[in-house]
């Protein structure tokens, strides 16, 4: 499994935390994850409305090891707290999510959401500052009037770097229900946000309109049934979409047949299997993550116990079927009472579409090589790891006995859940985060 | 670039002879990189000031580098900054340096923000027509070239805008080169750019020699119309106007139409909604013929296309492509294959369907002669008048006046009334706003006597509505009426109704009274005002509510200018003075206001001849002053703007509205 060896080369934490894992503020934990097209910028967004861009260092041919490091490039505030004074509620900062804008100039811009507002932010670098004033001298003072008898025109002079993040649009006041996606159509003129009953497509240039397209909040809210869990535009077709609901099912919808898309064009559902029926049935088959591959061909969707891989083509049941943490079936009922039955865990496509990555607890991280169909079951953690040695894989025991590295189900830390990773669009480069860390692997080199 | 200009080496100003004169331009300078937006903005738009203290040397060598490397400011700025250097020739030399202007547009030409990057365009535009023929080689269409291959978008789509305006002055050469670049952008990789080229394909056609429209043009229209991304297929939909129009009927037979007819059945609503938004257009372009053979039949189809946004789309053009149809035989086609579809949309499912057609249909009648309108379009009308949604029948009445020329409107009256009761009842209030003002229309259109019998009424009721907004529309209503039916009429039917009202038992409804007197006082003239309106507004001076007080203020300063002096100093002055004695603030404000005013009337009726010069109401104005007042003032007054404000639906620019 030589895809899958990797060292650790670094740990990144968030800013204005102490290097110590056991004291971090709520705010500090990471929310979302995200590489740009390139993969030379990482974003991540946290619980406190903040956002750190991370850039790739250049490779230099005397440190070959070093090879890419991710620094710190910027950090801005996005969201603030706020109040919604007509409907007496509180509106959290956090990150739902972050998108990034196909690159259209020297500038990097990217999308962030918290519950209610999406805003688009530009980052961009300054390394010129103007020089010379006709009506104050080199230190700032005043010069009298009467001494000027030119005029000077400024100059601009080089300066050390300087990374500036301006908000160019606010897009508000259109959802009523929280925001749990957005995505950038391949049109790169306009973008959809996706809230538990909506669907809203807006123009990246007009910020006080936009464009409902799916609405499935029903005339009378007792006759609720399902919401709107995750939603994503083809990566090149721009005319079609898809969104999964709490029922484990995934439309497919087409803007071309017509303005409003509440009739879907495919319906993706797999047959319940009538043996495993529980009580947590429809609980754990709420899909909680969908993402097209980027060949634009599969689809993936990820619920609370497994990943499906789906193709576009085959409506009735998923291509692909993994198991990401089938040991915690018999554990449904005091996951219920926990509260963690409700995770929202994500999954991501490396690259070329040949593997699938996703999390689970006690952060642990799982990936799937498909044309293998061997997988792996990695750990993200200061203790287990030294610097550039190579994760173990890890597993998971179930019965009574328990080898030596592996770990029983029973001592499985439901605190330390890895709910958001990223992959590089074309390097085998990962990003996880785990509460307030973020770790960033790579292949080893040679 | 910049570090050659970096040597201040320059001479001093070329017009600076003194501190004096240098002082307020080098303000300016600094300004230019001032922390507050508005003091660079302000410095940006007088670069020519800057420009012309710097002479054309120091603004070529200086102003110019600096300004080609500040374009991290504000969107603000450097929209003005596109602005200004597109009128900058003169200050650089004249037409012989224009290029040097070219670098500062060139790097706002790359901005992410597209009406920055959209002026920049335009004074490029500007400036190539100010280059030689040979500069324009030199140095101009290597920009346009560097722009197109560009390595970020935004760059090659600005290219796409330049193009037109290089060819015609080109050699043939380059020509061919232009020609490949615009080739290429039409195929580019990022769809912003496909769509930048297919927006300005019509114009380049314009400027291209007929052969290329023929052998290059046209494929690359039929490339973009076949696009995989709908919203570039759109666009192609607007080139086909300006396509069309170079072309010869047989050219446009075999090389447009068939994209055309492709279009007009696209799998995309959005295109099929460009057809339909662009028919008039269209049709103008293809000419009679082709109109009759394909766009009628494609008419049909839009109308009743599964989209409703698309038959909206269509319906608003019935009228317009029914007027530019060929006279000779225009009747018989209207009759026989466009108003059967017509008869279909007055059902339509989707109101904005109905209520686009109901906003163009009475149009038809002109075109339709008197017979045909009877018979065919009033069933019509009168079901529209029916409809259950609110815009359908606002939409009839408010174009009452085109059915009105031919057929006469007592064909109507009779559904109408009906129509206008319910409307005027409705129960959202924005509804009976629009009734409101079309109420003088219809009482134009209607004659006093139906008016009188039937309307009065509800003219009246409005002036008690609990809406502020339905009360001052009201109040506005009947001033219209009454330069409509004149003052005999006001005086027997109006003024009696609304004085009435000072002795209603809500403070509202006696503050009414003073808003239709100060609306109609001037319309009534003086004999009415001073009998019959001043002593009611004089006896509500000792109202118990401070808000009907100062009002009374305010509708003694309004109406002073009508009346005589004889009332002004008997009756009004000795009120007011009252009234400026009053406990409450703002009723002694308004008080003390009025008796400036009507003491200043006083002292020019004494001595007209001395002050004849002046305004005759110098304070009206004073009128409008906003203060904060009484609550129920301003709960009246503000809340229902604002509400207006939150439920105005505009139409989307770059989509259809959506209910």
């Amino acid at each position: 499994m030589k895809c899958f060896s990797r060292y650790l080369p670094y740990i990144f934490r968030p800013p204005n935390t102490i290097l110590s894992s056991s004291c971090h503020t709520e705010a500090d934990i990471i929310s979302t994850v995200e590489f740009n097209h390139t993969g030379e910028l990482l974003a991540t967004g946290d619980k406190g409305g903040r956002v750190v861009i991370f850039q790739r260092e250049q490779e230099s041919k005397n440190q070959v090891h070093r090879r890419g490091e991710y620094n710190v490039y910027s950090t801005f505030q996005s969201h603030e707290p706020e109040f919604d004074y007509l409907k007496s509620l509180e509106i959290e900062e956090k990150i739902n999510k972050i998108r990034w804008l196909p690159q259209q100039n020297a500038a990097y811009f990217l999308l962030s959401t918290n519950d209610k507002t999406v805003k688009l932010w530009k980052v961009s670098e300054r390394d010129k500052r103007p020089e010379g004033y006709n009506l104050k001298d080199e230190e700032g003072r005043l010069r009298d009037p009467s001494t000027i008898t030119t005029l000077r025109v400024p100059v601009l002079r080089p300066m050390d770097l300087m990374v500036e993040a301006t908000p160019r649009r606010v897009f508000a006041n259109a959802h009523t229900y929280h925001i749990n996606s957005i995505s950038v159509n391949s049109d790169y003129e306009t973008y959809m946000s996706a809230d538990d009953l909506r669907i809203n497509l807006w123009n990246f240039e007009i910020t006080n309109q936009s464009f409902n397209i799916v609405d499935i909040k029903p005339a009378n809210m007792e006759e609720l049934t399902e919401v709107i869990t995750a939603a994503e535009f083809h990566p090149h077709h721009c005319n079609t979409f898809v969104y999964s609901s709490s029922k484990g099912t995934i439309r497919l919808c087409d803007m071309r047949t017509s303005a409003l898309c509440d009739r879907h064009t495919k319906f993706f559902e797999e047959p319940e299997d009538p043996s495993n029926r529980s009580f947590f049935s429809e609980i754990i088959s709420s899909i909680s993550d969908v993402k097209f591959s980027h060949s634009g061909r599969y689809i993936m969707t990820r619920d609370y116990l497994t990943v499906k891989v789906w193709d576009l083509n085959m409506e009735n049941r998923p291509i692909e079927t993994y198991q990401v943490h089938d040991y915690l079936r018999s554990k449904l009922c005091s996951l219920y009472e926990n509260d963690c039955i409700f995770d929202k865990f994500e999954c991501v496509w490396n690259g070329s579409d040949s593997v699938i990555m996703t999390g689970s607890y006690n952060n642990f991280f799982r990936m799937f090589d498909r044309n293998t169909k061997r997988d792996v079951t990695l750990e993200a953690s200061r203790e287990n790891s030294k610097p550039r040695a190579i994760l173990k894989p890890r597993k998971v025991c179930v019965g009574g006995k328990r080898r030596k590295d592996e770990i029983s189900v029973d001592s499985l830390d439901f605190s330390k859940k890895i709910l958001h990773t990223a992959w590089h669009p074309s390097e085998n480069i990962i990003a996880v985060a785990a509460t307030n860390n973020l770790y960033i692997f790579q292949d080893k080199v040679n | 670039m910049a570090g050659a200009a970096g040597s201040v080496s320059g001479p001093g100003a070329a017009g600076g002879d003194g501190d004096d004169s240098l002082y307020p331009i080098a303000v300016l300078i600094d300004e230019l990189r001032n922390e507050d937006v508005q003091l660079r903005l302000n410095s940006i738009k007088k670069l020519s000031t800057i420009a012309l203290a710097l002479g054309v040397e120091r603004t070529r060598t200086e102003l110019l580098p600096f300004l080609t490397d500040t374009i991290y400011d504000e969107d603000e700025v450097l929209l003005a900054l596109a602005e200004q250097l597109g009128n900058f020739t003169g200050f650089v030399g004249g037409p012989d340096f224009a290029h040097c202007l070219l670098p500062p547009l060139e790097s706002l030409a790359t901005v992410e923000e597209t009406v920055v990057r959209d002026k920049a365009v335009e004074s490029l535009r500007h400036i190539s027509q100010e280059h030689t023929p040979v500069a324009l080689e030199a140095h101009f269409v290597p920009l346009v070239k560097r722009l197109a291959s560009g390595d970020w978008f935004t760059s090659r789509t600005s290219a796409c805008g330049l193009f037109s305006v290089c060819y015609p002055r080109a050699s043939n050469a380059i020509k061919a080169e232009i020609r490949q670049h615009f080739r290429s952008l039409c195929s580019d990789d990022t769809p912003m750019v496909r769509r930048a080229a297919a927006s300005k394909l019509g114009e380049f056609a314009k400027v291209l020699e007929l052969e290329s429209v023929k052998s290059e043009i046209v494929p690359l229209f039929t490339n973009l119309a076949s696009d995989e991304q709908d919203s570039v297929r759109l666009l192609a939909v607007e080139a086909c106007v300006s396509i069309a129009q170079i072309l010869t009927q047989d050219d446009l037979e075999t090389l447009v139409m068939p994209t055309l007819r492709q279009a007009a059945e696209d799998k995309s609503w959005r295109v099929r909604y460009m057809v339909a938004d662009k028919f008039s257009e269209l049709q103008k372009a293809v000419g009679p013929k082709i109109t009759l053979s394909d766009l009628i039949p494609a008419f049909q189809n839009l109308l009743k296309d599964c989209e409703a946004e698309v038959r909206a789309a269509a319906a608003h053009k019935v009228k317009e492509l029914c007027e530019n149809l060929p006279i000779e035989g225009r009747e018989t086609i209207i009759m026989n294959q466009i108003l059967p579809y017509i008869k279909e949309l007055v059902s339509d499912t989707n109101q904005h369907v109905k209520s686009a057609l109901a906003s163009v249909i009475m149009g038809l009648s002109t075109i339709l002669g008197k017979e045909n309108t009877v018979e065919h379009l009033l069933p019509l009308f009168l079901a529209q008048l029916k409809d259950e949604c609110p815009e359908v029948r606002l939409n009839i009445i408010s174009n009452l006046d085109c059915v009105n020329e031919v057929i006469g409107i007592c064909q109507l009256s009779q559904s109408l009334l009906p129509a206008i009761v319910e409307l005027a009842e409705d129960a959202k209030w924005r509804v009976r706003l629009a009734i409101i003002e079309y109420m003088p229309l219809l009482a134009g259109q209607l004659g006093v006597e139906f008016f009188d019998e039937k309307l009065n009424s509800l003219c009246m009721a409005w002036l008690v509505d609990h809406v502020y907004a339905i009360r001052e529309a009201a109040t506005n209503n009947l001033m219209k009426l009454v330069q409509k039916f004149g003052t005999e009429w006001a005086q027997n039917t109006i003024v009696p109704k609304v004085l009435v009202m000072a002795n209603d038992p809500n403070y509202l409804h006696r503050m009414t009274t003073l808003f239709c007197i100060n609306a109609l006082s001037e319309a009534c003239g003086q004999e009415i005002t001073t009998k019959q309106m001043l002593p009611i507004v004089l006896k509500m001076a000792g109202d118990q509510v401070a808000n009907v007080r100062f009002n009374v203020a305010k509708s003694l300063q309004k109406i002073g200018p009508i009346l005589d002096t004889d009332a002004l100093q008997g009756e009004v002055k000795p009120v007011l003075q009252k009234l400026g004695q009053d406990d409450d603030m703002d009723v002694k404000y308004f008080a003390q206001e009025a008796i400036s005013v009507v003491a200043q009337r006083l002292r020019k009726l004494d001595f007209p001849d001395k002050d004849s010069e002046e305004p005759s109401t110098p304070g009206a104005d004073k009128s409008c002053f906003l203060r904060p007042t009484g609550p129920g003032e301003c709960a009246g007054k503000f809340l229902p703007r604002m509400i207006s404000r939150q439920k105005e639906t505009e139409r989307l620019g770059w989509l259809p509205r959506r209910q």
